[in-house]
């Protein structure tokens, strides 16, 4: 073993002369790396160019030099449109309040789950909570459609036997209730999953820390908020500053699928808009206008959030 | 022993653990009991489900659900070209993201800090919706089964997740295998990838399960194309096609026709079908893509 290590030492480096030898040397490696490189190239940043389609009238088929510039005209435009404002309201009160739950809830959970002192029943319970996460959207869309339908949906009633209404509430049909919908059905799904990391670093504190407050008479609720909260603290931050840089962008699948016509105005986030009014109606430079807008938000949201949590915590993720 | 003394006699602990359990029991209920619900109507007779009242076992017992969507040749399709992309899919994903996690766990790659950058912002940035479809359309892709598994291929947290996991393995075994004569793509082959299986494990559920799982692709190019719909493609145009009035699909044929006859029965038999393959999977994997996952968030 010691005369392996001696060989591969580095030796004195002579820069550039030596990059093609290295590169001769590490075909191999160039040729296992570098042609995946040109795929993401193409499917990922190829698509950037397509960014200037939002400021030509882009009529399809014609080449790049071709196309009609016209500035911002697209930009007016969608600044001038009720429905985008429309859409990005709605994009960011479903953005927030999903950030808001999608964040405190795995955490409540996950301190719940360490809590279990029968660890069958940890399990059990674990395994029966990552299920949503597996299933589609469309599966989890019509599940939720079912259990909040009019007739025999298991919410409706539940409430019913409750005596907590006295009809049956069309769920699906009120728009001021789309938000909290697609909320729910995203803590329904996602919670468990999320609560892997949480676990995992609740798990990663000193059990003598516990064992020391116990000793010190502390009850389990001063523990879960002395020990368990401190000592996650570092994972929930990083997350929540992730989470935020998402914030706009995050999909539209959930909108798509548990929307209808009937509560359009709250459901039409801003990725659908560009779906509804720049795809489906063909005006592909104003579609790409509209996700231009998208991403330039999300990666201010996410300097910003960034910025700030280094000041206040000292920690950063870029 | 005096620890547990001390905590069997708080009374405060006593309600703690009194709210535990009720609060977990009711987070169970509330996660199980629709799926336990839609397995029961879909094995109810379809006449008898619209009394309602049927909770989590079905109240006059039938398979004859299952044997109307398994008539339609079109949900054989939607399976076929569901399994067929799961496959090739989560193939040369794997191939894809393991071989580049090597590339970039090797120190001495001289490439390696370009590539890597390259990659990660791919996770920050993205060109959106409508420039990805006029990609796809130049590239003649729209009504082909390679928009399934090309353009989604290479998903840089899959290849951080498998590069972490490398960087764990002794650097000591990539140099015996190189006195032995062996190159890099042997290494490679031969000593990283078998040992690489618990990880390789993990991203193959992910991307087995976001293959399965996929619609939207199939909805954007392939909608109209028979032949090369999926399961879940299907599945959104019957769940759809009643909570609207069936306006805007692109895809005429058999399921809007079935829409219209399908009991309810009929259409959790459908989410079933959709939902039982990962159903079988994932509790198996657990152990796996619970590592995995801690294993990314750390790294990335």
């Amino acid at each position: 073993m010691k005369a392996i290590t001696v060989k591969v030492k580095p030796e004195p480096k002579k820069p550039a002369s030596r990059f093609w030898p290295t590169f001769l040397q590490q075909k191999y490696l160039y040729m296992m790396a570098l042609p995946f490189v040109l795929w993401a190239f193409v499917f990922n940043y190829l698509p950037l160019w397509g960014w200037t389609m939002a400021f030509q009238k882009y009529k399809p088929g014609k080449s790049f030099f071709e196309q009609k510039w016209v500035g911002l005209q697209y930009f007016r435009e969608l600044f001038h449109d009720e429905q985008f404002f429309n859409a990005l309201r709605n994009t960011l009160a479903m953005s927030l309040m999903g950030l808001l739950a999608g964040f405190i809830i795995p955490i409540v959970f996950a301190v719940l789950l360490n809590e279990l002192r029968l660890m069958f029943l940890k399990r059990f319970v674990q395994t029966v909570s990552y299920l949503p996460h597996f299933v589609s959207w469309v599966v989890a869309a019509g599940i939720i459609t079912k259990m909040l339908s009019t007739d025999n949906g298991a919410v409706n009633d539940l409430l019913m036997s409750l005596h907590l209404i006295s009809e049956p509430i069309q769920f699906m049909a009120k728009g001021n209730l789309f938000w909290g919908i697609v909320t729910a059905s995203d803590v329904w799904k996602e919670t468990g999953w999320n609560t892997i990391i949480y676990l995992a670093a609740i798990s990663g504190i000193g059990p003598e820390l516990y064992e020391a407050a116990r000793v010190d008479g502390a009850s389990r609720l001063q523990q879960v908020r002395n020990i368990t909260l401190p000592g996650i603290r570092t994972t929930v931050i990083i997350l929540l500053i992730m989470s935020i840089g998402h914030l706009i962008s995050i999909g539209f699948e959930k909108q798509f699928l548990l929307g209808n016509n009937l509560v359009r105005d709250y459901s039409q986030t801003l990725d659908l808009y560009a779906l509804n009014y720049g795809l489906g109606l063909g005006r592909f430079s104003f579609g790409t206008a509209i996700n231009i807008f998208n991403s330039v938000v999300s990666v201010i949201l996410l300097f910003v959030a960034n910025g700030i949590f280094k000041k206040i915590t000292k920690e950063s993720i870029i | 022993m005096l620890s547990k003394k001390l905590a069997a006699a708080s009374w405060s602990d006593r309600i703690f653990d009194l709210v535990v359990y009720a609060a977990i029991t009711v987070v169970t209920i509330a996660t199980l009991y629709p799926f336990l619900n839609v397995l029961a109507i879909s094995f109810n007779d379809s006449t008898d489900s619209i009394k309602g009242g049927i909770t989590v076992y079905p109240r006059v017992f039938t398979v004859k659900n299952y044997e109307t969507i398994f008539a339609y040749s079109g949900l054989m399709t939607g399976l076929k070209i569901s399994v067929l992309r799961t496959i090739i899919g989560t193939i040369l994903g794997l191939v894809s993201a393991s071989m580049l996690a090597f590339t970039l766990s090797r120190v001495d790659f001289q490439a390696r800090r370009f590539v890597s950058t390259f990659l990660a912002l791919t996770m920050y940035v993205s060109g959106g919706l409508i420039p990805v479809y006029i990609l796809i359309k130049n590239l003649d892709m729209m009504g082909t089964f390679g928009v399934y598994v090309l353009p989604g291929l290479v998903s840089a947290f899959n290849v951080f997740v498998i590069r972490s996991f490398i960087d764990g393995l002794p650097y000591a075994l990539q140099e015996s295998a190189k006195l032995d004569g062996a190159n890099d793509f042997t290494i490679y082959w031969r000593v990283i990838l078998p040992l690489t299986k618990p990880a390789l494990a993990t991203i193959a559920l992910f991307l087995a399960v976001g293959q399965w799982n996929a619609w939207f692709d199939t909805y954007l190019y392939n909608g109209s194309k028979e032949g090369l719909t999926t399961l879940q493609f299907e599945l959104m145009k019957v769940i759809q096609s009643t909570t609207t009035n069936a306006d805007n699909f692109r895809g005429r044929n058999m399921t809007e026709v079935m829409a219209q006859i399908s009991p309810e029965s009929v259409k959790m038999a459908i989410t079933i079908v959709v939902t039982v393959p990962i159903l079988v999977v994932y509790p198996f994997l657990q152990r796996y893509f619970v590592k995995g996952m801690t294993l990314g968030s750390v790294k990335s």
